[in-house]
């Protein structure tokens, strides 16, 4: 064993290597990957950035101007990417939790033939990126009246729509491009902790007479809460972190800033009118809304003091 | 739900984002062209654009450079890349110090980024200041800085207007008698009445083919030559509730088709005589001939209506300033060879010849070989192309471009054309007040 090793210099590489896989050591051996690409990718940049928005920088000079980056954050065109990220964050919020999880359960259903081509149909979404998907979304839903989207306004005997210039359509296109995105994936969450439900309990509830509606609503709804949560928050962060679904339709300006979003005004202000500094602001101020935003969700869903329970 | 599940989905939904969140921005060039000596003492002068086109006038200058000056040889290596990525890789260069190219094309609205800090560029001063009475100095004013120049302009952008003839012939309209605003509008009743045409089209993301030269015109601007933001004043509003009128209330005019005139909806519309008249800078012929073909003999140039009889009747718009970066290898040679391909009496026949252009010296405008009738634009548009020119050029208005510029431009495309032009939920007032705000809160101290 490794406490034998030390008698003779031969066994140097067994002495490290009994050392590095000593129960001790292995664990944050791990861990270091982990902790290394976090460090390099997240952690430093994130300081740097907080460091950048107290800065204006410009070609060969930096300078520290206080708080003047961020008292310029507040302004109106930051209220309307603040409006229509929340709005956004809503609507996807409520569309990914619902409807996958909705479709997890019919598709765990021992009735539903061809399971898994509907998974993988479903699924398939996630693996495009969001620009080149949205850009077939931006033509389905162009001006000319020959576009689908239009085609199928017109078998419901309204006009041609200008999809891209008013704030409700507008929203629409974002919100479902993301969900036609993402709720393949939202569903193999869902129908993994499907598995986890314990088929005895529905037994037993059927020993007792519940109806179909009474097993969803008192055994699969309240099992799938775990999963719920972490769906919805994911959603939340990924939903105040959008750029892709609003930059594929407009790039950085969109009329009357319908499609503006708070990534969005980052780079529209930090790279395109190369303000860096000024862009690192509203990125520490939508860091500290999102930390904000989950704090509160996590704390009215209950999930702080459960770690305990476990 | 155990942690381990939760683990797992986690580093799952990690992978999935990482997987998609492939870029779609390379770093690759669209084309390398190297032209020039192969001579073993070549100086090898790096060059960027966004524009291929401009590669035909630098590769000329430089085939000329070499015959003339044998003993000084030099290998020209001219990189293009797309509008957007060239001038982000370059704002990135000067931040960092680092991958600057010698010599550079830098579009007007993007100017002003650069202008900002210590300065990463070479004066050109010695090379203009002795032509300064040759050209039309306003352009040279836009790219210089407290008495430097630094960025050599390729055109005058000189504003005029193009008339679709055949229709004016049908609706009876004589171009000529169309001085003012006024005119302009009374005409256009007689269009609209005599034709299936509109007169004209009012772009909503089209800030310098209507607003811009409008306002430029009439002495004004977005910003005043001490920096302030006057977006919001007097005779802006009157312009901007021009334009709602002529799309509203004189029902002269629609709203461009693609949102601007350089579209290929808006090519398809006026192909198809949707309306009778473009307001655009003379290097928009390059447009009609590559994009209209089919109207040629039918379009006339006409200066600008004037606000009043005797006003200014042009405005200089767009451009590209070409400046000699500090970091580039060979400073006077690069100098050097930039005035010669940009600023020489020869170079500027070169910018009407090769390129199309208006060029900047004026002195070039009546000699032979820029009246050499020989000529794609002559032979589209007539020849009184430089007639109108030289008619004009005491009456073009110095542009006031800053930092705040690309913020300007951003709040008219996007909120007071929409708000205004297009849902009409705003008046002129209301929104050009809204935006001077928001364009004042984004200033720096």
């Amino acid at each position: 064993m490794a406490e034998q090793a030390h008698a003779s210099p031969k066994t140097k590489n067994n002495k490290i290597g009994a050392f590095l896989s000593s129960k001790k050591v292995v664990p944050y051996i791990f861990v270091l990957p982990f902790f290394l690409s976090f460090s390099i990718l997240t952690l430093y940049p994130a300081i740097n950035g907080i460091i950048m928005s107290f800065r204006q920088i410009l070609p060969g000079v930096v300078e520290n101007v206080g708080f003047e980056n961020y008292a310029r954050v507040f302004n109106l065109n930051f209220y309307d990417a603040l409006w229509n990220t929340v709005i956004y964050v809503f609507w996807t919020t409520m569309l990914l939790t619902v409807v996958p999880m909705l479709l997890a359960i019919f598709l765990n259903s021992k009735t539903i033939k061809l399971k898994t081509i509907f998974r993988a149909s479903l699924f398939v979404p996630a693996l495009t990126s969001t620009i080149v998907g949205g850009m077939i979304f931006r033509l389905m839903f162009s001006e000319s009246s020959s576009a689908i989207g239009n085609q199928l306004m017109s078998l419901i005997g309204l006009g041609p729509i200008e999809w891209r210039y008013s704030a409700i359509t507008a929203m629409f296109l974002m919100v479902v491009l993301a969900f036609w995105r993402w709720t393949g994936v939202n569903l193999l969450y869902y129908l993994a902790a499907l598995q986890n439900i314990s088929e005895s309990l529905y037994e037993q509830a059927d020993i007792d007479g519940a109806s179909a509606w009474d097993k969803l609503r008192l055994i699969t709804i309240p099992h799938l809460k775990p999963i719920t949560v972490f769906v919805s928050t994911i959603t939340i962060i990924n939903g105040f972190r959008m750029f892709e679904e609003s930059f594929v339709y407009w790039e950085a300006t969109s009329p009357g800033n319908i499609g503006l979003t708070i990534v969005g005004y980052i780079y529209q202000q930090g790279v395109g009118q190369n303000d860096l500094g000024f862009g690192a602001a509203i990125g520490v101020v939508l860091m500290i809304i999102i930390f904000i935003i989950s704090t509160i969700y996590l704390g009215i869903t209950g999930t702080f003091g459960k770690g305990n329970n476990k | 739900m155990n942690r381990k599940t939760l683990l797992l989905l986690t580093t799952t939904a990690f992978f999935v984002s990482a997987c998609a969140n492939d870029g779609e921005t390379g770093t690759s060039t669209d084309e390398v062209e190297t032209i020039g000596s192969d001579a073993e003492n070549a100086e090898e002068i790096t060059l960027w654009t966004f524009a291929p086109q401009h590669i035909d006038l630098y590769g000329d200058a430089a085939e000329r450079w070499n015959e003339e000056f044998p003993d000084r040889p030099i290998d020209l290596v001219a990189e293009t890349y797309p509008f957007e990525q060239m001038h982000n890789n370059l704002l990135l260069a000067v931040q960092s110090g680092t991958g600057l190219p010698d010599i550079v094309d830098i579009e007007l609205g993007q100017y002003p980024n650069f202008m900002e800090g210590i300065i990463q560029f070479e004066p050109m001063n010695e090379y203009v200041e002795p032509i300064l009475d040759k050209v039309v100095d306003s352009r040279y004013e836009l790219y210089s800085r407290d008495g430097n120049y630094y960025g050599i302009p390729t055109h005058v952008g000189a504003t005029v207007m193009y008339y679709n003839t055949e229709i004016m012939d049908e609706a009876g309209v004589d171009i000529d008698e169309i001085v003012t605003w006024d005119d302009f509008v009374e005409a256009g009743k007689q269009v609209v009445e005599n034709t299936d045409s509109t007169m004209w089209n009012v772009g909503t993301e089209d800030w310098l083919m209507d607003m811009w030269p409008m306002i430029s015109q009439r002495d004004s601007d977005a910003i005043d030559e001490n920096g302030e933001v006057i977006l919001d004043n007097e005779a802006n509003v009157e312009t901007l509730q021009f334009l709602y009128d002529a799309l509203y209330v004189d029902e002269i005019a629609e709203l461009t088709p693609g949102g601007m005139n350089q579209s290929e909806e808006f090519y398809g519309y006026f192909l198809d005589e949707g309306s009778a008249s473009i307001l655009a800078p003379l290097w928009y012929m390059g447009r009609f001939v590559d994009n209209m073909p089919d109207l040629e003999g039918k379009i006339a140039i006409r200066p600008m209506p004037a606000w009043k009889e005797g006003g200014n009747r042009s405005a200089g718009m767009g451009g590209t300033g070409t400046v000699v970066t500090k970091a580039a290898d060979n400073v006077e040679l690069s100098k050097e060879f930039l005035a010669y391909a940009k600023m020489s009496e020869e170079a500027n026949i070169n910018l009407w010849t090769i390129l199309g252009f208006d060029p900047p010296r004026f002195d070039t405008w009546e000699s032979e070989e820029v009246r050499n009738p020989d000529n794609v634009y002559y032979e589209y548009f007539g020849d009184n192309i430089f007639d109108v020119l030289l008619d004009v050029r005491d009456e073009i208005n110095t542009l006031n471009v800053t930092a705040d510029t690309p913020n300007v431009i951003n709040e008219y495309h996007t909120h007071v054309t929409f708000n205004v032009l297009r849902n009409r939920t705003e008046t002129p007032k209301e929104a050009l007040e809204r935006s001077a705000k928001v364009v004042r809160s984004l200033q720096r101290d």
